[in-house]
């Protein structure tokens, strides 16, 4: 029988094979009848379906009530807020405001609509608001560092200069300071952890989901998981006590990289497990039949399948430790002069110069912090896009690229392009 | 060497045709018979496969048929040692292709799978390689110089069936293709390494009829060359591609056994067994 809220028709019951069933209630049987008595069946009559289950478009009606609620709440919060009751604070009303506009918009919608609609539009609101707030954040943060630093940016000076003529009394010292030994010492620091690091990390995802078995890949997962959780801070008094305290190795870039390869580690693997998991199975099975042994398997087929992924997994690991501090104090130590031989001596690096920086007391200082933090955000940028441009040269060769590849931001965040899901 | 000591010698010198060790692959061959003999299988202790004993016929096509989970899958994989890849499989029994015991002692599971081919029941191009490349995978796995890449896949892909609609975009991307086409291009990759057998796996389940009929064709044309052994639970696609044909039941709590095998024109004809009969004739399963 046909499931309810599809359209039935009189014709359709009149076929020969239905008319001879048993008629389970009144209805179709005079229709049966009729059908007998030789008499044209009647055209078929559309019934009304119920209200669907995501109530369709949004209309003028309900930008109206949306907005109108809107309004209504910010009243009303406001004479509750400033006059009734002597509550103060705009965070607080900010979020009355919110809660009284989504109560208003759903009681006003039920009234005017209905239930089910009000209840729709509330969901919708709230997921939206949701992506608002994370693209607001963003958007804020990068603002507020570019309109702190840009002003004050002597673009002659920041990526020529270090900073061993910086004497805080100076107010003219933008002129002749930058931060290029920090620039050279974080680009080196992250360079040789990413290095040291996404090989060790991509073995050890291959392992956990390609080779190992059992317990002792449950041992490692769980290892890996509590890696993950160590404090940076921890990484960073790690490295200096193993290697810097015993003097094995002095401050330098280099025992900074070590400690910031034990923040990446973790990330990494974590993430290019669960990119691997995706590969389908299927294809390493494909692989295996045609004669391949394991290792080649892995090499050109499940690695180069999860490829854009297995690069937004070292994307965001590099992402991770770019802006880490904390690992840098005990280890990089930090510096004002340029040295850019990662193995020797205290280097510069951009966390620290803001480290040092935000808190002066001299506006200048602050405005070097600011460039600092703008400089590692350009940096992360760069990054982002250099890393997608090379992780897609692959698919130039294809006139037609699978769907999810031709949009810009589905390349830059969808993890893997395949179009089966995982079997 | 010692390998072939305790089988019997192989209708061709084994320099050319052996399975052994860093032979690499046998781009002449020709097509190989399989015999199973008292082939069983377990998943973690349970036995799901009992006794089968059956010969695949050189240059024949061999239908597998039965219902769901009687075991037909299972020893498609055991043909071309795919089981052992399965977290604990277990087996009994020999399987020989061409008389050489394929889980015989210093035979390696690699060296086996480029002689006897396989095509799964879900279309499975490599997404990340082009067309031409999917069809030299192959060979590039195992690190064999194809000679003259070109024609070798022009060669596989009409062999396949696929060279006409594909020849002027073998730079795209495997997975640009539609599901029939990429399981033509599966096969074509499969042929790409010459086996002696290959080893199909209801190779048309998820297809549209047209495709399946491509498929069907190109079965029959590859036939002379290469040994197909073909799951399906189609009973029109068993006797339209097939020489030979296994009934494979698996009755309540018991494991898969194969009930009758022989010609194709016997099996759906007159098969001597009753659940034979029910079962190409429909009435169960």
């Amino acid at each position: 029988m046909a499931p309810p809220g599809v359209l039935i028709s009189n014709t359709s019951v009149s076929t020969g094979t239905l008319a001879t069933r048993s008629p389970s209630h009144a209805e179709p049987l005079t229709s049966t009848l009729d059908d007998r008595s030789g008499r044209h069946p009647d055209p078929p009559t559309p019934r009304t379906l119920p209200t669907p289950i995501r109530p369709g478009g949004v209309g003028p009606q309900d930008v109206a009530l949306i907005s109108l609620s809107a309004l209504a709440s910010f009243c009303m919060v406001w004479v509750v807020f400033y006059q009734l009751t002597f509550l103060t604070g705009g965070l607080g009303f900010l979020v009355c405001w919110y809660a009284g506009f989504v109560a208003l918009t759903w009681v006003a919608t039920s009234q005017v609509i209905e239930r089910q609609v009000a209840t729709d539009r509330v969901v919708g609101i709230l997921v939206w608001s949701a992506g608002l707030l994370i693209i607001g954040i963003v958007v804020f943060i990068v603002a507020w560092v570019i309109y702190k630093a840009v002003p004050s940016i002597h673009w002659s000076a920041l990526f020529t200069k270090d900073q061993k003529t910086l004497t805080a009394s100076d107010p003219n010292l933008l002129n002749h300071v930058g931060v290029l030994q920090a620039i050279i010492g974080t680009l080196e620091q992250v360079l040789m952890a990413t290095l040291m690091g996404v090989p060790f990390a991509i073995a050890t995802a291959v392992y956990l989901n390609e080779v190992g078995t059992g317990r002792t890949a449950r041992l490692v997962r769980t290892v890996v998981t509590a890696m993950s959780g160590t404090p940076s801070i921890v990484a960073g008094v790690f490295i200096y006590s193993i290697f810097i305290f015993t003097g094995v190795l002095h401050y330098s870039g280099f025992a900074a990289s070590l400690a910031l390869v034990v923040i990446l580690l973790p990330s990494v693997t974590r993430v290019v497990e669960e990119v691997l998991r995706v590969v389908p199975s299927g294809l390493r099975e494909a692989s295996l039949s045609l004669g391949a042994p394991e290792w080649r398997t892995v090499w050109s087929v499940v690695l180069p399948t999860a490829r854009s992924g297995v690069v937004t997994a070292v994307l965001l690991g590099v992402a991770r430790i770019v802006g880490e501090t904390a690992p840098l104090i005990f280890t990089a130590f930090g510096s004002q002069v340029m040295n850019s031989n990662p193995f020797v001596h205290d280097q510069g690096a951009l966390p620290l110069v803001i480290l040092s920086n935000t808190h002066a007391a001299q506006q200048v200082l602050i405005d070097i912090a600011f460039q600092a933090a703008f400089v590692l955000m350009s940096i992360v940028l760069i990054l982002f896009v250099l890393a997608r441009y090379f992780s897609r040269t692959k698919s130039k060769k294809s006139g037609r690229a699978p769907a999810s590849e031709d949009d810009l931001m589905a390349r830059m965040f969808l993890p893997i392009p395949i179009e089966s899901a995982p079997e | 060497m010692t390998t072939y000591a305790t089988t019997p010698p192989p209708p061709i010198p084994d320099d050319v045709r052996g399975l052994g060790r860093n032979r690499g692959i046998d781009l002449d061959g020709e097509a190989g018979q399989i015999d199973a003999d008292g082939v069983c299988a377990w998943f973690s202790g349970r036995l799901v496969l009992e006794g089968v004993t059956l010969t695949m016929e050189k240059s024949k096509v061999t239908a597998l048929i039965g219902p769901s989970g009687c075991g037909k899958s299972t020893f498609l994989r055991i043909l071309n040692r795919m089981h052992e890849v399965v977290p604990g499989a277990q087996l009994a029994g020999s399987v020989r292709l061409d008389g050489l015991d394929i889980y015989g002692p210093g035979q390696r599971a690699m060296e086996t799978r480029r002689h006897i081919g396989m095509v799964f029941q879900k279309p499975n191009p490599f997404p990340a390689m082009t067309i031409a490349e999917n069809v030299l995978a192959g060979l590039r796995f195992s690190r064999v110089s194809p000679g003259n890449k070109d024609d070798l896949i022009q060669a596989s892909l009409t062999k396949a069936g696929l060279w006409k609609e594909v020849k002027d975009r073998l730079g795209e991307l495997g997975g640009a293709l539609s599901g029939g086409q990429q399981q033509r291009l599966c096969i074509a990759r499969a042929l790409a390494v010459k086996p002696r057998v290959l080893l199909m796996d209801e190779p048309c389940s998820a297809l549209d009829p047209t495709s399946t009929l491509r498929i069907e064709e190109t079965i029959k044309d590859i036939a002379d060359e290469v040994t197909v052994v073909i799951v399906t639970h189609n009973m029109q696609q068993a006797q339209r591609v097939s020489d030979y044909c296994a009934f494979f039941l698996a009755e309540e709590n018991q494991p898969g056994r194969v009930i009758e095998a022989g010609q194709t024109v016997t099996i759906f004809g007159g098969p001597t067994d009753q659940r034979t009969f029910d079962y190409v004739n429909g009435q169960f399963g």
